[in-house]
């Protein structure tokens, strides 16, 4: 268990983007531990988003090379189901090479059962919750074989309870489901209750300024010690702590 | 309020509104005619009209100008939707395809079927054939054109939410494309199936001797306003009934989402 945790499962290596003439990612090294939770935050507009299109595969970089192992998938902060299909089909899609029937079935009545929508299996997207429609999603990354989770400032559309809430069934779902996430915020309450490891960026052209190792274990008690002490350090290296 | 309430005032509501609005409309055209301003040839009162449909009725004439017609919509309306959808769903995907071709299906959109009249008739001769012909024209264009745009414009997180989960080739086209402009497929559906109907008159004035179009033609050079107006009463009526049935499309619950925001 031990030695597969220090398996890399993600690398960047130099790279750097530029859309026209604006550069967005500026030399940018990254190696992500199989089962870690890595968090960036950074200011709005600095290339977060940029930087897990590049992570995905969805664009190449104008430089540098991008590696990864295994199947990689993204949530999104909204609207990343397909509205057309209902939660079980869209959870379903996570399954989709899965062969045997029964055993479809059994995963997507474990995977509902997970996230607690049972009895909105055939709810279309648009008539759930916000927070809903996330877990939805998240269970739909997490079906079946998939190795490598990012996620897309996903809660950051959810009012503050539900982020709160939302927090804590991540942390349970991945005690069960264990992948390695790469997760975007600009929330750092976020970040200092949910990270393995924390890198701060830069302003556009964005460069990681800062990285930070959060070893307390997990669940995070949000006002207790470490996330205080978290939170501290990230706010003083965005500057935003007087 | 109680919301069951509401919903059953709104339902009431719903009939009564519109049939009081219809039947002020007839009420006002009974005392325009009975007021004798037009001479009676000029405006039938409501009677005349409910008199020549009662005859077109009884001599099946009716009857069988409301069938021919309808073949010849569903015929000339199926052929251009089962090309225009595959065709608008191609052009959507394909940005130089699109730059391409769409300053020539907004040219032919905007020509009016009649321009082309004289072709259909050259072409196609009598029958249902010419009218046919220029029911596909009016029809095509603007289902290319609404299919296209509603591809070109499906939000690219779909797309990229499709390569995460693996969706390629003709699966992401059934899968993906397809279901994401459904709801605007079924609205350019329905607004097409009324330009076909608007068509109907030109289109059977043109080789016909038969059809809803042709009825009022015959109608007008015997000046013969009555059976005129009862003919555009049933035109308008079939279309409004044939529109609610597609409306029912949009119940369906795979593309509800497409409305309800």
């Amino acid at each position: 268990m031990n030695d597969k945790l220090t398996d890399i499962t993600l690398t960047l290596k130099n790279v750097s983007h530029r859309y026209g003439e604006i550069p967005v990612l500026d030399n940018m090294n990254l190696e992500v531990k199989k089962g870690e939770f890595v968090v960036l935050v950074g200011p709005s507009g600095c290339g977060k988003t940029t930087l897990l299109n590049v992570l995905s595969g969805f664009i190449k970089p104008t430089s540098g090379t991008v590696q990864h192992h295994g199947v990689i998938r993204t949530v999104y902060q909204q609207d990343g189901l397909f509205p057309w299909l209902t939660v079980s089909q869209n959870i379903s899609m996570g399954l989709r090479l899965v062969k045997n029937e029964k055993q479809k079935q059994d995963e997507l009545a474990e995977m509902v059962d997970l996230i607690h929508l049972n009895g909105f299996e055939n709810h279309y997207p648009h008539q759930l919750s916000g927070g809903m429609k996330q877990r939805a999603e998240i269970a739909r990354a997490l079906a079946g074989h998939s190795d490598i989770l990012l996620m897309d400032e996903p809660f950051s559309a959810l009012d503050y309870q539900t982020r709160l809430r939302m927090r804590q069934e991540l942390v349970r779902l991945l005690k069960e489901r264990n992948r390695t996430v790469v997760f975007v915020t600009h929330d750092i309450e976020e970040a200092a209750q949910l990270a393995d490891r924390v890198l701060v960026l830069s302003n556009r052209p964005a460069h990681i300024s800062k990285e930070l190792i959060l070893d307390a274990p997990k669940p995070r008690e949000l006002t207790g010690a470490a996330v205080i002490g978290a939170m501290d350090k990230i706010l003083k290296e965005l500057g935003l702590n007087v | 309020m109680n919301p069951r309430d509401s919903k059953k005032t709104r339902l009431a509501v719903r009939i009564i509104l519109p049939v009081a609005v219809s039947l002020l409309l007839v009420l006002l055209w009974e005392i325009t005619s009975r007021a004798g301003i037009f001479p009676r040839y000029m405006l039938p009162g409501p009677a005349d009209v409910v008199a020549s449909f009662k005859e077109e009725f009884e001599t099946g004439r009716l009857v069988n100008d409301v069938i021919a017609s309808m073949w010849r919509i569903t015929v000339g309306f199926n052929l251009s939707a089962v090309l225009a959808i595959p065709i608008g769903l191609w052009l959507g995907q394909h940005l130089m395809m699109r730059i391409a071709f769409s300053p020539m299906l907004n040219f032919f959109r905007f020509l009016s079927p009649l321009a082309w009249i004289p072709f259909a008739i050259l072409w196609f001769h009598i029958g249902d054939k010419p009218a046919i012909f220029l029911i596909f024209l009016a029809t095509f264009f603007p289902l290319v054109i609404s299919t296209m745009s509603a591809v070109a414009n499906i939000p690219v997180i779909y797309f990229r939410v499709a390569k995460d989960y693996s969706y390629k080739g003709f699966e992401l086209l059934t899968k993906v494309t397809l279901p994401a402009v459904l709801p605007q497929i079924i609205t350019a559906l329905r607004v097409s199936y009324g330009i076909a109907w608007v068509v109907i008159v030109a289109a059977e004035m043109v080789g016909c001797q038969d059809g809803l179009g042709y009825g009022i033609w015959d109608a007008r050079n015997g000046l013969k306003l009555d059976t005129a107006v009862a003919y555009m009463i049933v035109i308008g009526t079939l279309g409004v009934l044939v529109d609610r049935l597609l409306a029912q499309l949009t119940k369906m619950p795979e593309v509800r989402w497409g409305y309800e925001r």
